[in-house]
């Protein structure tokens, strides 16, 4: 199998773990990622919000680099790009005018739809599976965690079609084959408050500790996201998160990514753990010892 | 039997909202469903099915200089529950560009400058660079001594780069540049 991929703006910096590990994990699994070269920022929240033409020329800048370099499907781990990819083609799909006037922008005329996906949904697959199941069958085991999707994998679900939109269960499915006691919660899709994290601190803190509570309540002792700004907000503002509403929660915060590839094993280097503010090594030390750059 | 809504009872601000954001608000019927879902109707002034209402009786000052516009995270969950499928996080985009047009102060004025911080940001390096964003936005909003700590440890872990990423410099700039003339026209 083989992937353009599109990393975008968070994965090459504060999420290089969701990066390193994601690739990994491919690695290990013979999905081949080929980067699309030139790609530019998807735009974020800010684009759409100041011009509807930019909003949608700049993620399918990607989508059309991808097809000149011949990459077929595009891969797209953070959350808010992948929303923003696939409401960009969604827009254009439905409006034949509109389509025209960006493909002038991007001076590039599409030959035919490009598939949008999330690793969660490659590797979901009957197949990959089947493969995880006979690398790292029960490896995770005695790891008690709940799945945290967010905002924007799931909506809008008829633009996204990812899963479920209000009770996605691809994560929990995958990290429960590899042995994890996945914990049901209220929070899947709630949000964190992304959006606004230099911006309006103060909300995010809000939505952050709700769900670190609702994790809490449910006896969780860790979270697993698939969004570098769901990781962002829960991870490293989770001291700041403590310090104001007097607790103390000292949850680690998994990419699914770095949980898979712990289970199926992925040098630690990959997994760059090291990098998070809650540490979140000694939980996997309980499970098992990481697995050193020699093992493999 | 069939009812039609005549002109005189739609504002024609609803009108303005309906081309300028391809959404037609006067099918809201005020059922609430995306107020319940909204994670910062705690801290708006209106929520959106109280925007909405605004909005089609013609309260263009209110709706335009509200908060709401500014603090709506587009996250999506009104518009994933809508029984009539309107989609407020279009409506809201509409409506900050119709507030900065008409020349209203943006009432959260910090969701205005990232806005525009991130825009520059794009636009000269392709791709975002954080810490030119963040260098940006303080300079806007003067706070300069917010997340100072996090922003250091996050140096630390090294997860801010130093320099921007320049394999995709200027990348962006003919794509700004183009649609900009064409939204001109
Ligand atoms: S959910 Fe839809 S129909 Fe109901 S009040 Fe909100 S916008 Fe109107
Ligand atoms: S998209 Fe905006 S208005 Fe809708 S629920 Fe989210 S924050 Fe509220």
């Amino acid at each position: 199998m083989r992937y353009g991929y599109y990393p975008g703006c968070s994965l090459h910096s504060t999420a290089r773990e969701y990066d390193a590990s994601l690739r990994a994990v491919c690695r290990r699994l013979d999905i081949e990622l080929a980067e699309i070269t030139g790609w530019v920022c998807c735009g974020s929240s800010a684009t759409h919000a100041a011009s509807k033409h930019l909003g949608v020329a700049l993620p399918l800048h990607n989508l059309a680099e991808a097809e000149r370099q011949g990459l077929g499907e595009v891969l797209v781990p953070c959350a808010a790009c992948y929303s923003r990819f696939k409401l960009a083609w969604h827009e254009v799909e439905r409006q034949p005018a509109l389509r025209g006037e960006v493909e002038a922008i991007l001076e590039h005329q599409f030959r035919e739809e490009i598939g949008i996906v999330h690793p969660l949904e490659v590797l979901d697959s009957s197949s990959v599976r089947r493969q995880l199941a006979s690398l790292g069958e029960g490896n995770l085991s005695g790891l008690k965690v709940v799945c945290y999707y967010g905002c924007l994998l799931s909506r809008p679900p008829k633009v996204t079609r990812f899963d479920s939109g209000e009770y996605p269960q691809s994560m929990d499915r995958m990290l429960g084959l590899l042995g994890a006691s996945v914990l049901d919660w209220g929070y899947r899709t709630d949000c964190c408050g992304a959006s606004f994290s230099l911006t309006r601190t103060d909300i995010v803190r809000r939505l952050s500790h709700d769900i670190l509570e609702g994790a809490r309540e449910v006896g969780a002792d860790a979270i697993v996201v698939a969004c570098p700004l769901c990781h962002l907000n829960l991870d490293a503002r989770q001291r700041d998160i403590e310090k104001e509403y007097g607790v103390r929660y000292n949850l680690p915060i998994y990419y699914f990514t770095q949980l898979l590839g712990y289970a199926i094993g992925v040098p630690s280097q990959d997994l760059m753990l090291e990098r998070h503010f809650v540490d979140p090594r000694g939980l996997l030390e309980k499970v098992g010892p990481l697995w050193s750059p020699s093992v493999r | 039997m069939s009812w039609q809504i005549s002109s005189t009872s739609v504002s024609q601000f609803a009108d303005q909202l309906a081309e300028a954001s391809g959404v037609d608000i006067n099918v809201c019927y005020q059922c609430k469903k995306c107020a319940s879902g909204c994670p910062i109707a705690y801290a708006v002034d209106y929520t959106p099915v109280q925007l909405l209402h605004a909005a089609r009786l013609g309260l263009k000052d209110l709706v335009l200089s509200s908060k709401a516009i500014w603090l709506c995270l587009a996250c999506e969950t009104c518009v994933a529950r809508c029984p009539q499928e309107v989609d407020i996080v279009k409506v809201m985009d509409a409506l900050r560009a119709m507030a900065l047009q008409a020349g209203v102060k943006p009432q959260v004025p910090e969701v205005a400058s990232f806005y525009r911080a991130s825009l520059r940001n794009i636009r000269v390096f392709g791709r975002m660079y954080e810490l030119g964003l963040i260098g940006q936005l303080k300079l806007a909003t003067r706070e300069l001594d917010k997340d100072v700590r996090l922003g250091l440890e996050m140096f630390k872990k090294r997860k801010l780069k130093m320099l921007p990423d320049f394999a995709s410099l200027g990348k962006a700039s003919g794509i700004f540049s183009r649609a900009r003339k064409l939204e001109r026209r």
